[in-house]
């Protein structure tokens, strides 16, 4: 007997909705919005009152943003994400989901930020692009042109936050997804947020760094070695936002035969393990995914934090990884 | 009143885990058409010192005679004025009543024609003399309340409580700049009523000077549009405000004249502003820190005027961080302005040592006083500096006393002392 994630009432396996209060039981995921959607009503000194910027009346803080540091956990797939210690805002977000029977959604988006309102581009664009991937997950719809699907809306949808006075400061941000079944996995990726796959026979980084840098090297006009010093190393070349451009994801499918967890993160962590023995030298064993993904935040801080980290891991297989 | 107020900061909010000090900078600018001014909206009382002291030489009470005259014409019509005569007593010499007189061409005649009667007699007694000047300007309301104070030596004939009171009583309800001639008065004694008065004070050595002198004050506090204006602080729960001091154009501690004005608010005095008048203030305050990468409002900083109208407003923030490249950064503007205060006190505490014979002591801090002018680029001071002392290197502040100094060129320094360069301005 399992119980309904909404109201805790019993429901049975088969169950598509909980009789007591309506929860689609099929899906789970994360909240919609963000959990910056809904500010605490109260500062840390207890007081309830903030003036026009946010600050409490009494003690002076900044209304703690729920964004500051977040942690989902569903079912073999969790995530945390922590503003680090030198942005003043945590403009990563991410948005996650499992449909039963069928897989697990995810998506991590990080704020570019030179554009405005970075945090309210990297929230739209994981909802509306986790909308997508949940909905074709049930549908049973073609992973890979889902991914595409769900780039599309979401690139739409933080275009429409645009002013159009201010093009060059469109709200924008990179995009990494991976729609995971029991056989396969798909990750699609728009900007440098990257995904790792990491099993007990080592560990691979799955993408390519949509960047001017990565570009130049891709054509054989720098060194990795180059690449790495060049002053373009993280200049985007594709992003998500009104002045975009995208109209598909990159995009890789591979079969799972083994377990093994993947990681999908924004450059906050990748920055400081770059390479996929880097993190995997870093990597807890024998953890469930949210250890995994509080652990890998950690390596970040202690490195020093410079931009905000979001770490995401899911579990292949049912395994506990490398 | 057609002013625009401007309020910026200028601060690293960066700070190291549980430090609590948090320094910034407030620069506060106002910026109108002077035309805008209404010139009748003033009030303006010329004291001049006519104490027997006065007499001799001669040349000092016809010299302060004639910039009495100076300010006098400079007044616009309309404006209110009158013309006190200060000895141990203090009377009013133009109009004839205890009350303020109306500018005009008949009335500025009359009142030049009074102060030339003017005979040297009596002792001094400032107090009296500021009292008058406040029963006089009480009547005033709405523009700027001014008076200009001219002296020529102490103030023997009352004791220094009675000048405290009075200051106490008279403080924030008009400005008052303060001018010694000759080298008979004592800086310090100026400096303190031109400090409470919200003023300024010089030595005006050369009484021929005076009339030029006399005409850009009375025109400088006829070009104020709005009195009254007070910077308001709010701070949160378990901070208090270390201390607040202007810094520029010149030094002046505010910090014991705070008025509370709200839970956790307190207002503090900045007298009258013109039509193109930037000021920068120095805020110190102390909070309870709070935890690492928490981030915390220290001061909110309003400017208000009379009528409690806020004109701009500003944000002293304070941010916990474990990044030592971010909490060991210093604001430019706070090391400077430091540095500035710094500068005065050195010259404050070595002219004082060397009047009381200490050569090692004056040495080491006039020494201290060429180095911080010469390293912050205040030519001006030390220039002044070097009248007192034989510069040898002014990067190291190695200097030796001069046997011979005017007392001119001593009192000079000591009077000027607190004018600060501006950060960041030629
Ligand atoms: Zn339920
Ligand atoms: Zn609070």
């Amino acid at each position: 007997m399992e119980s309904c994630p909404g109201c805790s009432s019993p429901v049975a396996a088969q169950d598509r909705f909980c009789e007591a209060c309506g929860r689609n039981l099929r899906v789970q995921r994360t909240s919609v919005g963000g959990p910056g959607s809904q500010w605490p009503p109260m500062c840390a000194c207890g007081g309830e009152e903030f003036d026009a910027d946010g600050f409490c009346e009494q003690c002076g803080r900044a209304r703690p943003s729920a964004r500051d540091r977040v942690e989902f956990v569903l079912p073999g797939v969790a995530g945390v994400s922590d503003r680090g210690k030198r942005r003043r805002r945590n403009e990563d977000s991410m948005a996650f989901g499992r449909v039963r029977g069928r897989g697990v959604a995810v998506v991590v988006c990080d704020g570019v930020a030179s554009s405005e309102r970075a945090e309210q581009a990297s929230q739209t664009a994981v909802d509306t692009a986790a909308d997508v991937l949940l909905t074709g997950l049930q549908a049973g719809m073609d992973a890979e042109s889902s991914t595409t699907d769900s780039v599309v809306a979401a690139n739409e949808a933080v275009g429409r936050l645009a002013r159009p006075e201010a093009a060059e400061v469109a709200p924008s941000c990179t995009f990494v997804s991976a729609v995971v079944t029991d056989d396969s996995a798909t990750v699609g990726w728009v900007g440098d947020s990257r995904a790792y796959l990491v099993a007990e026979a080592g560990a691979a980084r799955l993408t390519t760094d949509d960047t001017w840098a990565a570009q130049l090297v891709a054509e054989g006009v720098l060194t990795e070695e180059e690449a790495l010093t060049d002053r373009r190393a993280h200049v985007l070349s594709r992003w998500l936002g009104a002045d975009s451009g995208v109209e598909a994801p990159q995009t890789v499918t591979f079969k799972v035969e083994t377990p093994g967890l993947l990681v999908l993160c924004s450059d906050g962590l990748w920055n400081y393990v770059p390479e996929p023995e880097d993190l995997l030298a870093v990597l807890p064993r024998g953890v469930p995914p949210v250890e995994v993904a509080r652990e890998l935040v950690d390596v970040a801080l202690k490195a020093g934090g410079h931009d905000n980290i979001t770490v995401v891991v899911v579990q292949l297989r049912g395994g506990h990884g490398a | 009143m057609a002013l625009d107020f401007a309020v910026e900061v200028f601060q690293n909010e960066y700070l190291p885990e549980g430090a609590a000090d948090v320094d910034a900078i407030v620069t506060v600018t106002a910026t109108g058409p002077p035309a805008e001014v209404v010139s009748t909206d003033a009030a303006e009382v010329v004291i001049v010192d006519t104490s027997a002291s006065m007499a001799y030489p001669p040349s000092k009470l016809a010299a302060a005679k004639q910039a009495a005259v100076a300010a006098v014409d400079v007044l616009r019509d309309g404006v209110s004025f009158a013309v006190v005569a200060g000895t141990d007593t203090a009377r009013v010499v133009y109009p004839r009543a205890r009350k303020l007189a109306v500018s005009d061409p008949r009335s500025r005649a009359a009142a030049k024609q009074a102060v030339r009667m003017l005979r040297a007699d009596g002792g001094t007694a400032m107090g009296r003399w500021l009292a008058l000047a406040d029963d006089l300007l009480a009547g005033f309301e709405g523009g700027p309340r001014h008076a200009i104070l001219v002296t020529d030596g102490e103030n023997q004939h009352e004791s220094p409580r009675r000048l405290t009171k009075v200051l106490d009583e008279v403080a924030g309800r008009f400005t008052c700049d303060c001018r010694g001639v000759g080298t008979d008065w004592q800086v310090a004694e100026l400096r303190r009523i031109a400090e409470a008065m919200l003023g300024t004070v010089d030595i005006v050595a050369d009484p021929d000077g005076l009339a030029e002198d006399f005409r850009s004050m009375a025109a400088t506090a006829m070009g104020k549009a709005l009195a009254d204006v007070s910077l308001r602080l709010w701070t949160p729960e378990g901070a208090r405000v270390v201390s607040v001091k202007q810094v520029a154009p010149g030094l002046r501690d505010l910090t014991g004249r705070r008025v509370e004005s709200g839970p956790r608010t307190g207002d503090y005095p900045t007298g009258a502003w013109g039509g193109a008048e930037s000021r920068d203030y120095h805020l110190r305050v102390r909070v309870r820190p709070a935890g690492l990468r928490d981030r915390m409002l220290a001061s909110r900083v309003s400017l208000v005027g009379p009528s409690g109208d806020v004109l701009g407003q500003g944000r002293v923030m304070a941010v916990w961080t474990e990044d030592s490249a971010l909490s060991t950064r210093i604001s430019v503007e706070v090391a400077h302005y430091t540095g500035q205060a710094e500068l005065a006190e050195a010259i404050q505490d070595g002219l004082e040592a060397r009047k009381a014979g200490d050569v090692g002591r004056a040495t080491a801090r006039l020494g201290r006083a060429v180095r911080l002018a010469h390293e912050s680029g205040n030519t001006d001071t030390a220039k002044l500096l070097a009248k007192v002392v034989q510069v040898q290197d002014p990067g190291t502040g190695t200097v030796k006393l001069r046997p011979q100094v005017a007392d001119e060129d001593e009192m000079t320094l000591d009077s000027r002392s607190t004018v600060t360069k501006r950060v960041g301005r030629g």
